[in-house]
C-alpha cells in the first residue's frame, strides 16, 4: 500500500502531550538492564591488551605463557581474525582497529585479548603476553601531520600520487569567492583551532557474546544500532547475518560513539574460540583511549562584506584529524559550514588528515560544531567591526525558503530566520549584565537523516497494542512513538507499548544517529498503524456483513457509513480485536521504508558569561536555546535534547580536550582530567521550541537531537569577547588560554 | 588468594558473601549479590554512577572494598521505592523528564535523597553543589535540579 | 592481597611492622582504592584503620584539637567547634572531591598520599598542625610540613603510621582561609592552592603562616610571604608583596592541569584573596 509522506497540518489529539515514558519506572528503580547488566551461566571475562605506544611495528607476540594461566580459556590475536573483508576498505579499517595486525597506530590500540574464568586470571594472563615492539615516529597534531616529512600513519595513503597523511579533500559552495572578495568593503581573515573531545557517555561499552559450534551467535550489547552491529560483526567473523542475533540493551548514552563496534567482534571471537559466553566491559580509560572521539581541527576563514552587512564572499578551509583511518568528517563539516546563510559566493573545504590517535566516530552533529565556531566567531567580529548588531547582521544574510544552500539543495520552509527573530525578541537579551559579564549569540545547522526503517504494529487480543521498532531508544523516543501510534489509531497513549525488537524480529533498521530515531520510526509507525487500520476496517465489514468501502475509521473505532448501513453501532478497536480469531487471525500492520525528506534543523543560542580577569575562569550565568523542531511530539524530551546538546557544547567550549604528550600518549584518559561540565558548572538552560513543519513528514517532524551542540562554541567565544574584550580562537577556552589572551591584549 | 567472608545488611536484608580482599563493593554488589542498579561509569570515584549509602553516608561503591562492608548497613537504588510505591524523588524524576538514557539516574537519586535527608529545603546552589559528584551527559542537569526541587517540596509537605 | 581490620592502634602498628610484603594503610580509600583499581599498586596487605575507635574522634583539648586519622571530611565539616576555630582547615578538607568523596576522605590520607596538589595540606601547614606518628619506637610529633618529602613520598619510616593531627590552641583575633584554583566549580585537582593563617594584635597582623600547594613537588611553607603581611593591615603594598613572594616561591611544572606561568600568576592572585578572607575572619579591618 502506498503512503503519502506529505505534511498534512492535522490537529493532534495526543501527540504533543507530556506523557510518562514507558521505561521510566525501570530506570528510576535500577531494574533497567544496560550493556553490563546481563550475565550468562559459565561466562568468561574478556580483557584486552593495549599498545602503550603511539606508533610501532609489532615484531612478535608471544602468548604461550598467558595460555597456560589457570582459568584462561582463550587468547586472541589478529592471527585468530583472518581478513575476510574482501577489499572493503571500511570493513578492513574496522578489523584492524578492533585488533592491530602488523602495526599499532595509537596509544591504546588493541593488540591481544584474553577470556578467563574471572578478572584476576584474565589480568594475570594479560601481563604474561609478551609483545615485542619496534617504535616508529608518530604524529598527533593535525597541522604537523600535513607538513613535509611528517611520519606517515598509512604509508599506502596517497595524495597527488605521493604518500601523505591527507586522506580526503571535499569542496562545497557556489559562485566566485575571489570576485566576491573584491566587491567587499571589508575582508576579515581569521584562523582557529579546536581540540579533540569525546562524547563522554556515562556507560562504557559492554557486551555479552555467545557463539555456538554451528556458527550461530548471540550478542547482547549497548549500541545505537544493533542491526548495523550485526552486519559488521558477521562480516568480520565470517558469520551469516541471519544467524547472529543481536539484542540492544538499554543504552547509557551514545551521541554517535556507539554507532561503531570496538570490542564486540573481539568478544564474539573469544566466545567462538573458547566455546563459552564472554562478557566484555571497557574501563573508562579504555573508552577514552580506544573508542571513537571526535576530530581535532585547525581552520582558516575569510569573509568579505559590504558596509551594510551584506556578505559578498565567504570561505573556510577546515582540517580534521581522523585518527589512523580515513573518514568523511571533512565532507560533513564542509556541507554544514555556510548552511545558515544565503550567499552569492561561498566555498567550504573540508580536509581529512590521518594522525596517531584513536579512530574517530560520530559525535552529535559530527564535524559541524568546529566549522560553526570559525564561521560564527568571524561573523561576530565582522558585525562588530561594521557597527551592526550581531543578530541583525545574520538576519541580513539569512537563508530562507527557496535559498540555494551552500551544500547544494534548495531549502523548503526552514527555521533559521524564525530562530534569529526569536533570539532578537527574547527577554534574555534584556537581562542586565554586570562588570566582567558579556553576552554572545550564535547559530547552527544540522541536516538530520532518514534511512532504512521498519516497524511492526500488533493488536493484542484485548485491544492493547504492541509496537515493535528497530531504532534504539537513546533518549525517550518510545514515548513519542507510542504517542504517534495512539494518535493514528485513535486510542489512548497508555494502551500502546513500544519495544525495541532484536535483529531476528524485524528487517533491517539503520542506526539511531543523525537525529533519525523519532523521524524514521515515527514515519514507519504512522504507516504501520494505517495498515493495521485497513485490516481492522476489513474485519469490521466482515463482522457487520457489509462491503469494505462502507467502513471508515475514526477516534479508535470502525464506523459504517452511507444511507444503507450508517445506523449500525460502531465497533471499537477492542471489540474488533476480540473477534480477530474468527475473522481471519491476528491483526497487524507493518511498514518498511527508506525514510527520506528528513527536515533540516536550525538553532540560535544566547549565552551570558562572567570572566574572572585575574584567573581567566569563565562561568556561564545564563543560556537560552531556540531551535526549530518541526513538530514536538513530546515537548519535555525535545527540551531535554536541546539542553543536553547545549551542555556538551559548553563543555567543549570551556574545558574539554584530549591532552597528548610528546610521546604521543593520552594524558587525561579519565573523568578527573577530561573535564565535562558538572551540575554546579551550569545554569538552568532555557529553551524555546519553534515549530516550522517539515513538509516531507506527515506530522512535520524534524530531527532535534543534534543541532544544539553546534552553536555553543561560538556563542561562548562571542560572550567572552564581550565580557573581557579578548577574542579566543582556540577551543577549549580554558582559563590559561583566556588569561594569556588577556595578557597579550594588555601588553 | 583467600576470600574474605562478609556479613552485612543491604536495603534492610541480611546478606552474606565471600569476595577477594581487593574486590570493590561495587563489583560485589553487581556481580555477587546481583544488584545491577548500581552502575560503573568510571571506577575511580569521578562520576557518581555507583553512589550508595554506607551506614547512612553517601559514598561511591567503587571506592569501598567489599571487605569493608562487614557489619555495616548499605542502601542501594533497589531499596529506594517502598514496594510498588515510588519515592517522591523517583516520581518527580519521571514526571520532570529528569532522565534521558537513565544510566546516571540511580546514582543521582541516591545522592539527592542523601541531600534532602540532611537539608530538606536546599537552595538551587546547594542542590547543584551537592550533586556535583554525579555526572550526567544527557540532560545538562536542568530538569534534574527541577525534579529535586519538586521532590523536596513533596517531602516537606508529607512531613507536615 | 590480604585485608585486616585491627581494633587498636597497637594492633595496627604490629601488623605493619611484622609484614614482609607491601603494606598499605586504608583510611577513606579515595586515593588508595583508585590506585588499586588502576593497578598502580599491588598490596600484599591492606590495613583498615577505620575500626579503631580513637582514630574516629575529634577531641577538643586544652592545647587545641586532636583529629583522628580516620575522621572523614564530612565529619570534619559537621564539627561546629572546629569550623569556628579553623574555618580554613575545614574548608580546605571539604573541597576535596564530591559529597561522595567527602563521606570517606581523610586529612591524614590526603597528607600521606603526598600529592603536591593535596587540598588539606597547605591549610594544615598554615595552621601549624602537627602529625602524631606511632610506630615500634616512641610516639612522636612531627610538623605537617615535614611529613611530605616529595610527590608520593613521606618521611614516615617503615612500620609507622599517623594516628592523629593536632591543631594548636587558637588565640583571639585569629583567622585562616584556603583557596584553590580549579577550571570547573568542583571535582578538579587544585591547579594552585593557597592557605593563609594569621593572628592580629591591636588591629595589625602580628603573626602569619602562608602555605602553597600544587606549585612545587611538595606543599610549601613560604616565610617571605608571611613576612610581607606581618605588621600590616593588608594594604595594597602588603598584598602586592605577598603576591610577589608567593609567585617567587613557586617551582611548578607544566602539566595537563596548568602551565608554569599560569600557576605562578594565579598563586599571587589567590594569596591576596585568601589573606583578605583570613584577615576578615580574624576581625581585621582595613
Amino acid at each position: 500500500m502506498k503512503h503519502d509522506q506529505k505534511y498534512t497540518g492535522q490537529e493532534f489529539k495526543v501527540v504533543g502531550a507530556r506523557v510518562e515514558r514507558p521505561d521510566g519506572v525501570d530506570k528510576v528503580t535500577g531494574r533497567a538492564r544496560y550493556g553490563a547488566d546481563a550475565n550468562a551461566p559459565g561466562q568468561l571475562v574478556g580483557l584486552v591488551l593495549r599498545s602503550p605506544h603511539a606508533h610501532a611495528r609489532i615484531v612478535k607476540i608471544d602468548t604461550s605463557k598467558a595460555e597456560k594461566v589457570a582459568g584462561v580459556k582463550a587468547v586472541l590475536t589478529s592471527a585468530d581474525l583472518p581478513d575476510l573483508t574482501n577489499g572493503d576498505a571500511g570493513n578492513y579499517a574496522t578489523l584492524v582497529n578492533c585488533m592491530a595486525r602488523d602495526r599499532v597506530l595509537y596509544d591504546g590500540h588493541a593488540v591481544a585479548a584474553v577470556a578467563a574464568i574471572d578478572r584476576s586470571s584474565a589480568k594475570k594472563a594479560l601481563k604474561l603476553i609478551k609483545v615485542t615492539y619496534e617504535k616508529l615516529p608518530h604524529v598527533t597534531d593535525v597541522d604537523e601531520a600535513l607538513k613535509k616529512g611528517a611520519p606517515l600513519v598509512q604509508p599506502t595513503n596517497k595524495q597527488d600520487g605521493k604518500p601523505s597523511n591527507k586522506s580526503g579533500h571535499y569542496e562545497f559552495g557556489h559562485g566566485d569567492v575571489e570576485a566576491g572578495l573584491l566587491e567587499a568593503d571589508i575582508v576579515m581573515e581569521r584562523s582557529y583551532k579546536t581540540e579533540q573531545t569525546h562524547q563522554g557517555y556515562i556507560e562504557p561499552h559492554a557486551c555479552l557474546a555467545t557463539v555456538g559450534p554451528d556458527g550461530s551467535g548471540e550478542l547482547w550489547v549497548t549500541t545505537q544500532g544493533h542491526f548495523s552491529f550485526r552486519i559488521m560483526c558477521a562480516a568480520l567473523l565470517g558469520m551469516d547475518v541471519a544467524k547472529l542475533k543481536v539484542t540492544s540493551s538499554e543504552i547509557g548514552g551514545g551521541f554517535g560513539g556507539k554507532t561503531h563496534v570496538w570490542i564486540e567482534p573481539v568478544a564474539l571471537a573469544l566466545a567462538r574460540k573458547s566455546n563459552r559466553p564472554v562478557k566484555m566491559v571497557m574501563s573508562r580509560e579504555e573508552v577514552f583511549k580506544a573508542s571513537g572521539p571526535t576530530c581535532a581541527t585547525s581552520m582558516d576563514v575569510k569573509i568579505g562584506a559590504k558596509k551594510d552587512g551584506t556578505i559578498t564572499a565567504a570561505f573556510i578551509e577546515c582540517r580534521y584529524s581522523d585518527g589512523p583511518f580515513p573518514g568523511i568528517w571533512g565532507m560533513l563539516g564542509g556541507m554544514t559550514a555556510w548552511a545558515c546563510y544565503d550567499l552569492k559566493n561561498c566555498k567550504a573545504i573540508g580536509v581529512d588528515v590521518l594522525v596517531n590517535r584513536p579512530k574517530v566516530a560520530a559525535y552529535r552533529a559530527p564535524s559541524a560544531p568546529m566549522m560553526a565556531f570559525g564561521v560564527e566567531s568571524t561573523i561576530d567580529q565582522l558585525a562588530k567591526e561594521l557597527g551592526i548588531d550581531p543578530v541583525e547582521f545574520r538576519l541580513r544574510n539569512v537563508a530562507k525558503e527557496g535559498t540555494r544552500s551552500s551544500y547544494g539543495p534548495v531549502y523548503g520552509p526552514i527555521g533559521i530566520e524564525p530562530t534569529l527573530e526569536a533570539v532578537r525578541d527574547h527577554p534574555h537579551m534584556r537581562a542586565k549584565l554586570r562588570k566582567n559579564q558579556g553576552r554572545g549569540m550564535a547559530s547552527g545547522f544540522w541536516f538530520n537523516i532518514g534511512g532504512q526503517t521498519c516497524s511492526d504494529l500488533n493488536v493484542g487480543v484485548d485491544g492493547t497494542v504492541n509496537l515493535t521498532v528497530g531504532t534504539v531508544d537513546v533518549g525517550g523516543a518510545r514515548a513519542s512513538l507510542s504517542l504517534i501510534a495512539a494518535e493514528e489509531l485513535g486510542i489512548s497513549y497508555d494502551q500502546v507499548k513500544t519495544n525495541i525488537g532484536d535483529t531476528s524480529s524485524l528487517g533491517h533498521n539503520d542506526t539511531t544517529e543523525g537525529s533519525r530515531g523519532t523521524f524514521s520510526s515515527g514515519m514507519a509507525t504512522i504507516f504501520a498503524a494505517r495498515e493495521a487500520i485497513e485490516v481492522m476496517k476489513s474485519r469490521a465489514a466482515q463482522m457487520w456483513g457489509i462491503p469494505e468501502d462502507a467502513v471508515e475509521w475514526k477516534d479508535g473505532e470502525a464506523r459504517a457509513v452511507g444511507a444503507e448501513h450508517g445506523n449500525l453501532p460502531a465497533l471499537s478497536l477492542k471489540e474488533i480485536a476480540a473477534e480477530a480469531g474468527a475473522t481471519g487471525g491476528p491483526i497487524a500492520g507493518h511498514h518498511e521504508v527508506t525514510a527520506d525528506g528528513s527536515g533540516v534543523s536550525f538553532a540560535s543560542h544566547i549565552c551570558d558569561v562572567e570572566v574572572d580577569p585575574e584567573t581567566g575562569k569563565t562561568t556561564v550565568i545564563r543560556y537560552t536555546v531556540v531551535q526549530d523542531a518541526g513538530k514536538a511530539i513530546h515537548p519535555d524530551y525535545v527540551e531535554g535534547q536541546f539542553q543536553g546538546a547545549a551542555a556538551q557544547g559548553i563543555g567543549w567550549a570551556l574545558n574539554e580536550e584530549y591532552v597528548y604528550g610528546e610521546d604521543g600518549c593520552l594524558q587525561n584518559a579519565g573523568f578527573l582530567d577530561y573535564r565535562v561540565p558538572v551540575c554546579s558548572d551550569l545554569p538552568f538552560i532555557d529553551t524555546k521550541i519553534l515549530e516550522i513543519p517539515n513538509p516531507n513528514h506527515p506530522y512535520g517532524i524534524r530531527g532535534v537531537g543534534e543541532c544544539s551542540i553546534v552553536p555553543p562554541l561560538a556563542a561562548i567565544g562571542n560572550a567572552v569577547s564581550n565580557a573581557v574584550g579578548v577574542r579566543l580562537n582556540h577551543v577549549p577556552m580554558s582559563p590559561p588560554r583566556i588569561l594569556k589572551a588577556l595578557d597579550d591584549a594588555g601588553a | 588468594m583467600t576470600g574474605v567472608h562478609v556479613s552485612t545488611s543491604i536495603n534492610g536484608d541480611p546478606v552474606e558473601y565471600v569476595c577477594p580482599a581487593d574486590e570493590s563493593l561495587l563489583d560485589v554488589l553487581r556481580d555477587r549479590v546481583g544488584l545491577t542498579g548500581v552502575k560503573e561509569g568510571c571506577g575511580t570515584g569521578d562520576c557518581g554512577a555507583c553512589s550508595i549509602t554506607l551506614d547512612g553516608t553517601l559514598v561511591c561503591a567503587c571506592l569501598v572494598l567489599g571487605a569493608e562492608a562487614e557489619g555495616r548497613k548499605i542502601t542501594t537504588i533497589e531499596g529506594m521505592a517502598n514496594g510498588e510505591k515510588l519515592h517522591p524523588l523517583q516520581r518527580q524524576f519521571i514526571d520532570n523528564a529528569a532522565l534521558q538514557c537513565g544510566v546516571c539516574t540511580p546514582g543521582f537519586l541516591i545522592a539527592a535523597k542523601s541531600l534532602l535527608d540532611d537539608n530538606p529545603d536546599p537552595t538551587v546552589e546547594e542542590i547543584r553543589y551537592a550533586l556535583a559528584g554525579n555526572l550526567c551527559r544527557c540532560t545538562g542537569y536542568d530538569k534534574i535540579v527541577r525534579a529535586v526541587q519538586a521532590a523536596a517540596k513533596d517531602l516537606r509537605r508529607q512531613k507536615k | 592481597m590480604r585485608y585486616e581490620s585491627p581494633k587498636t592502634t597497637k594492633e595496627a602498628v604490629t601488623l605493619l611492622s611484622k609484614e614482609k610484603g607491601k603494606t598499605f594503610v586504608l583510611a577513606g580509600g579515595t586515593d588508595l582504592l583508585v590506585k588499586l583499581r588502576m593497578d598502580m599498586i599491588e598490596p600484599d596487605l591492606m590495613i583498615d584503620i577505620k575500626r579503631i575507635p580513637a582514630m574516629n574522634e575529634i577531641n577538643k583539648t586544652a592545647t587545641g584539637f586532636k583529629i583522628g586519622a580516620a575522621v572523614s571530611g564530612r565529619q570534619l565539616g559537621a564539627s561546629k567547634a572546629l569550623i569556628k576555630a579553623w574555618p580554613g582547615v575545614v574548608e580546605a578538607t571539604n573541597l576535596i572531591g564530591s559529597d561522595q568523596i567527602q563521606g570517606r576522605c581523610t586529612m591524614v590520607g590526603n597528607l600521606c598520599n603526598a600529592s603536591p596538589a593535596a587540598d588539606s595540606v597547605p591549610a594544615m601547614i598554615a595552621a601549624g598542625a602537627k602529625a602524631v606518628v606511632v610506630g615500634k619506637a616512641k610516639r612522636r610529633t612531627v610538623a605537617v610540613e615535614n611529613i611530605v618529602t616529595g610527590p608520593g613520598q613521606t618521611s614516615l619510616a617503615k612500620g609507622e603510621i599517623i594516628e592523629a593531627i593536632t591543631l594548636p590552641k587558637r588565640p583571639a583575633k585569629s583567622g585562616d582561609a584556603y583557596l584553590r584554583f580549579i577550571p570547573r566549580t568542583e571535582m578538579d585537582i587544585a591547579v594552585v592552592g593557597v592557605a593563609v593563617s594569621l593572628t592580629c594584635k591591636r588591629g595589625v597582623i602580628d603573626s602569619a603562616r602562608v602555605s602553597l600547594g600544587a606549585v612545587a613537588p611538595t606543599p610549601l611553607l613560604v616565610k617571605e610571604a608571611a613576612a610581607a603581611i606581618i605588621g600590616t593591615k593588608l594594604d595594597t603594598e602588603a598584598l602586592e608583596n605577598l603576591a610577589a613572594a608567593c609567585s617567587a616561591a613557586c617551582n611548578p611544572i607544566d602539566d595537563k592541569r596548568g602551565t608554569v606561568e599560569y600557576r605562578v600568576r594565579v598563586a599571587g592572585v589567590l594569596a591576596k584573596r585568601a589573606a583578605n578572607i583570613a584577615f576578615e575572619r580574624a576581625g581585621g579591618k582595613k
